[in-house]
């Protein structure tokens, strides 16, 4: 602790900034909630029922013994002196509990089963959902927020759908039947005790508040700290490199301390619940045992066991006060939870599959774009009406400055958005009259950073068509000229990789994913700065692959560097979404237009 | 044992909250027992003694006894847990430090997923046995104890018979423990895998889309989910078959105590006070019973968190700073390297092999060659990332061995491969290296690094957040924020390793440019795979598995028959035959 005064001192305190989306309470929402139930409806028949059925036997043996022990075995059996009267209630209460073990044993079962369906149902939902939305979806956001409402915000309803409800209706039925239990058994004595009922209302209710307030904030500290941790591992290279430490050290032990300071103000305030509470019961047991006495003494209808009863009760009470405090706090948590998933629910795909879509069959790959206007966002224009054609098996490479459009036109091949104007036809079908599926099947694209998933290597290459045999994919690995680097990996195919992880170089990886877009065998293939990051010597190596990956297929090169484009067939090049020269390399040469000035500079670079 | 004492340095410090924290917890232990005490006497001698004098006793003074406890349990509460967390909050800034110092070779080796474990749920688990679970043991114990004692002081056979069923009690609470940690730890695993998968599907949608696998991908999370479903219903299946019999065991006893103890009223052995004491203190017995497994889990699993933390904190610090370290110096940047092998796992390959050259200020060194020949371990041999296994790393004819890390760092420009970015603004990234910097400074460094216009295209300029929920930068974009936070740190020795790669050529050739006039009379050394980017140097190495294949200036090169000219003709084949053809 001997940093903490230090580390307020320090201007490094500001260095990062993590911006944590945790889960706050939101005002309960009657919609929102009842769209939250209708997720239980498929059990509304079979489990809800039944697990409400156990719960109510187990709930109503817990309120039958007090009165069996007290107003019968005490009062009758005892007072009187009666053994067999004794044994009987000593049976009778034995079987209760047999009962109660039966109930108990099957409501545990059938409300995980039914939390545990309505989860699992959401999260398909909800991933399935996901999956099916388009790029401008993902655009928008970063992984880390989808990956918080699939897992994070899901879980948060778990607790809610297994045991949230079924506590919720338990506590309820039992504080109202110890209630009427009590005034039955005796009205006076029932609502002197019940003096302290509001009390604990009132604290379970708004220090609960307070109390939970404080934990979210240490949960946003614990968020941030945890940020900061992941990102310090992950830029640990640079960090070094800049020779950081100290002040990376300085920032940490302000979050630390933020940490901790919260979480010492939110214990402070947890500590506080318990004795508050344990106070109010002991006054009600202080009435008990006056008023009782005293009533044992002068009213006729109190016994002995009556009291005991009450002594019983009381000790009841507080358990489903202090959980109804908790179910309200875990409903409000589900509110901001459920509203996020709601949410993302709600997301219509913007590029839609028509219901009357046809499957793209037999495709030739004849390309064509025919007044195409497109826009990310409505105040900026990334294509002016583009119209090209690109016939099958033509190699066509785009050529333009970062934001001419390049890899716009690329994403409208795919559909993976929709032009704004005009129309994308492939062999005369206009794209959004076909299903998403069989377009993008004819279709691969390799992208500059290729995507590793973690798993073997070979189920990597699969990945561009499943049910591809291990022969298969070694015949493509071999192709790309993938195969080599393979086999003296560890264990060749079988070798596990990550997405971060260090084992394939980033040349490697672009193998891979060459081998995977042949694998899959696509009428189309479109190379995003495909080879930007591999070194020469395997740049030739690949340059015959590559020629093979394209032979045959409509091919759409989008590259910086001209000696990739240059034996295209057909180079369209682009400036601020317009087309403004088309040509083969040696057309565009003579004519002397921007080609002709973008060949020079790269050569002047060389010469100069 | 031996894991808590290596990590007392951590606690110990706070022993005085943890000793009061005990101290309080007696008085709670011993006061919760009163109230069946009380009850008995109520009943007993208020109401059966007919002594209703007592009653204002009894009654205040339970108020009173529970008043003393109230505040014993916010202390003991308070205190206990301001003990864990003054322990984690060290114990945090320690493993800090500690990673902060770790070198690239132990990086090399370990997973940031597992890293992060040990950060957060390890250092978790060891709070909480901190913070609970060392009182839970004595307080399970004592509450034991004492309503033992009182039970036997009412009635010896009573409370003989009433405790019949707890050994079975103990044995079903061990065999539960035995089998639902297990079974938590494959829910926590299996939610780990869905995690991945989720996370692995979102980082890697666009390749998911243009393959068109969202089927497969829906068809992958529905097994991962199910999965976890299944692993989840089976801890509660365990729950289901050990939880409701435990709670049976406990209402055997109650069943036997109102049977046994009913009769001993009858008999006249007993009180009824003392028979309605014993519902009570049975259920002091029968909770505390069920809660050792679980305390006794909790000190396992903190134990092995411990061992994983220690791990970290006993982790050997590959590269250390000499005592006698020179820090106040001001270096000119002249490299030398004679001679130097470097391998990085033992019984590998050498990564590098016998490589010497010289590079004194002003000297542009170009280092070309497939990936995996060397190139980077050059570099990071000059920052003293790794050390060599044999040969000698100058730097102003000194070893930098005998360098300050900090001085030697300082005064080199490092610009990684991949070019990471942290979370803050665009700004606070580019003085990264150098946080005293003006904005002048950052913004001419920025321009250098031709940053300048993209930035200031972007609604917040150099106040834009980058990050996971900042703005989403082109790879080229992040290279040039990179080169920018290098230049601004001033530095003697500037490495660019592939910076440029995901640049458009007009923009390399702009860098470059920019960088020769800031470099002029310091040392550079340019890593890339495209000629056009280190054609200008003083020297180029060419590097072949580790060793040197080729040295010279372009020009020996490209005639030189090797490599370099292999590279070169791949490159620029037909530039001849394309500028004879338009001559400009």
């Amino acid at each position: 602790m001997s940093q903490t005064s230090s580390a307020t001192e320090s201007k490094h305190l500001k260095r990062f900034y993590y911006t944590i989306d945790t889960a706050v309470d939101k005002p309960f929402n009657w919609k929102q909630t009842i769209r939250l139930l209708k997720y239980m409806k498929p059990y509304a028949k079979t489990l809800l029922p039944a697990a409400v059925i156990a719960m109510l036997v187990s709930t109503a043996v817990r309120l039958i013994v007090p009165i069996i022990i007290g107003r019968y075995t005490i009062d009758k059996a005892l007072a009187n002196q009666d053994v067999n009267l004794l044994i009987q209630f000593v049976i009778l209460i034995g079987f209760l509990y047999v009962f109660n073990f039966i109930a108990n044993t099957l409501r545990i079962r059938w409300v995980n089963k039914l939390g545990q369906g309505v989860i699992y149902d959401l999260r398909d939902g909800l991933f399935s959902h996901v999956q099916r939305l388009s790029h401008r979806f993902f655009d928008s956001r970063s992984a880390g927020s989808i990956l918080v409402r699939i897992l994070n915000d899901v879980n948060s309803l778990q607790e809610l759908f297994t045991n949230g409800i079924i506590n919720l209706l338990t506590d309820v039925i039992t504080l109202l039947g110890i209630v009427v239990i009590m005034f039955v058994l005796s009205p006076k004595l029932a609502l002197a005790v019940m003096i302290v009922i509001p009390i604990m209302f009132f604290i379970s209710t708004k220090l609960r508040k307070n109390i939970r307030r404080s934990w979210q904030q240490v949960r946003i500290q614990q968020s941030r700290l945890n940020s900061h941790l992941n990102e310090s591992i992950q830029g640990i290279r640079i960090t070094q490199s800049f020779s950081q430490e100290g002040e990376n050290t300085e920032f940490f032990n302000g979050v630390n301390t933020d940490n901790y300071e919260r979480w010492r103000i939110a214990t402070k305030k947890s500590a506080m619940f318990r004795p508050l509470v344990e106070m109010c019961n002991a006054v009600g047991t202080a009435i008990l045992i006056s008023y009782g006495a005293h009533l044992i003494l002068n009213d006729p209808y109190v016994t002995t066991g009556i009291f005991v009863s009450f002594a019983f009760y009381l000790g009841m009470f507080w358990d489903p006060i202090s959980r109804l405090g908790q179910s309200y706090n875990q409903l409000l948590m589900a509110m901001s939870s459920s509203e996020r998933i709601f949410e993302f629910l709600d997301e219509r795909p913007n590029v839609k599959e028509k219901p009357d879509a046809i499957e793209f069959n037999d495709m030739k790959g004849n390309v064509e774009f025919d007044r195409v206007q497109f826009s990310y966002d409505n105040d900026r224009i990334a294509l002016h009406e583009i119209s090209l054609k690109m016939k099958q098996g033509q190699t066509v490479a785009l050529v333009g400055h970062t934001g001419s459009g390049k890899s716009t036109i690329a994403n409208l091949i795919s559909r993976f958005y929709d032009p704004t104007q005009g129309a994308v036809r492939i062999d005369g079908t206009d794209l959004r009259d076909v299903t998403l599926d069989s377009l993008r099947q004819n279709i691969s694209v390799v992208l500059q950073d290729t995507f590793i998933f973690s798993g073997k290597i070979k189920e990597n290459i699969r990945f561009g068509r499943p049910d591809a045999t291990d022969k298969e994919v070694i015949e493509a690995a071999k192709v790309v000229g993938a195969h080599d680097f393979i086999q003296r990996l560890a264990d060749g195919y079988e070798t596990e990789v990550e997405e971060r992880g260090n084992i394939l170089s980033v040349g490697e990886r672009q193998l891979l994913s060459f081998a995977r877009a042949l694998l899959a065998d696509p009428k189309i293939i479109i190379l995003d700065e495909a080879t930007a990051s591999i070194d020469t010597e395997t740049e030739q190596k690949i340059q015959k692959a590559l020629k093979r990956l394209l032979d045959g297929r409509t091919s759409i090169l989008i590259a910086h560097r001209l000696s990739t484009i240059r034996e295209a067939d057909h180079i369209i090049v682009l400036e601020n979404g317009h087309i403004i020269e088309q040509g083969n390399h040696d057309e565009l040469m003579d004519h002397q237009g921007e080609y002709y000035h973008l060949v020079k500079a790269q050569f002047q670079m060389l010469g100069a | 044992m031996d894991t808590f004492k290596k990590l007392k340095q951590f606690f110990w410090p706070y022993k005085r909250l943890l000793f009061i924290s005990l101290f309080a917890l007696l008085f709670v232990t011993g006061i919760t027992v009163v109230y069946p005490i009380v009850l008995q006497i109520t009943i007993d001698e208020v109401v059966l003694g007919e002594r209703y004098q007592l009653i204002p006793y009894l009654a205040f003074g339970f108020i009173g006894i529970m008043a003393v406890k109230g505040l014993a349990t916010y202390i003991h509460q308070y205190l206990g847990e301001l003990f864990g967390i003054k322990s984690v909050f060290d114990l945090r800034n320690a493993l800090y430090k500690k990673l902060q110092k770790l070198s690239f070779k132990y990086y090399d080796n370990a997973k940031t997923g597992d890293l992060m474990s040990r950060l957060t749920s390890d250092v978790e688990s060891f709070r909480a046995f901190l913070s609970f679970g060392f009182t839970s043991v004595v307080r399970i114990t004592l509450l034991i104890f004492i309503s033992l004692g009182v039970m036997f002081y009412y009635s010896v056979p009573l409370a003989l018979v009433t405790m019949a069923s707890m050994p079975f009690l103990a044995v079903v609470t061990w065999r539960f423990d035995k089998k639902v940690h297990p079974a938590f730890r494959g829910v926590r695993k299996s939610l780990g895998r869905l995690n991945t998968r989720v996370q692995e599907n979102v980082s890697g949608i666009h390749t998911v889309k243009s393959l068109s696998r969202e089927d497969f991908e829906i068809g992958r999370f529905a097994d991962s989910n199910e999965n976890y479903r299944d692993h989840y219903l089976h801890t509660a299946s365990i729950w289901a078959k050990f939880f409701p019999l435990m709670e049976l065991l406990g209402n055997i006893s109650v069943v036997v105590l109102l049977g046994f103890g009913g009769h001993l009223v009858i008999q006249g052995d007993l009180q009824p006070g003392q028979l309605v004491a014993f519902f009570s203190l049975v259920w002091y017995i029968v909770w505390p019973l069920t809660d050792f497994g679980f305390v006794i889990n909790q000190f396992s699993q903190a134990k092995a968190s411990g061992e994983r933390l220690l791990e970290i904190l006993e982790q050997k610090e590959d590269i250390q700073e000499r005592p006698n370290a020179v820090k106040e110096h001001s270096i000119q940047g002249h490299v030398t390297f004679h001679d130097v092998t470097l391998t990085y796992v033992e019984d590998d390959d050498a990564a590098l092999k016998d490589v010497s050259f010289d590079a004194p200020p002003g000297k542009v060194m170009g280092l070309i060659g497939a990936t995996g020949s060397g190139k980077t371990s050059i570099t990071q041999l000059i920052t003293r990332f790794y050390e060599p296994e044999q040969g000698q790393v100058l730097i102003d004819g000194k070893p930098v061995q005998e360098y300050g890390l900090k001085t030697l760092r300082k005064s080199i420009g490092f610009v990684l491969q991949e070019a990471f970015l942290f979370s803050t603004t665009i700004l606070e990234n580019i003085r990264y290296g150098n946080p005293d910097a003006t904005m002048d400074e950052v913004i001419d460094a920025a321009k250098r690094a031709q940053a300048h216009d993209f930035i200031m295209d972007m609604p917040k300029g150099y106040e834009t957040l980058l990050g996971e929920r900042g703005m989403g930068l082109s790879g080229g974009q992040k290279q040039r924020i990179a080169i920018a936070r290098a230049i601004l740190i001033n530095p003697r020795i500037l490495v660019l390793d592939d910076a440029t790669s995901a640049v458009d050529m007009e923009t390399e050739f702009k860098i470059q440019k920019a960088l020769r006039e800031v470099m002029k009379g310091r040392t550079t050394f340019i890593i890339a795979h495209r000629i056009s980017a280190l054609k200008h140097a003083d020297e180029i190495l060419v590097l072949e598995d580790g060793k040197v294949a080729e040295r010279g200036q372009h020009e020996d090169l490209l005639n030189n028959g090797g490599p370099y000219q292999r590279i070169y003709n791949i490159q620029y084949q037909d530039q001849d035959t394309v500028l004879e053809k338009h001559p400009g």
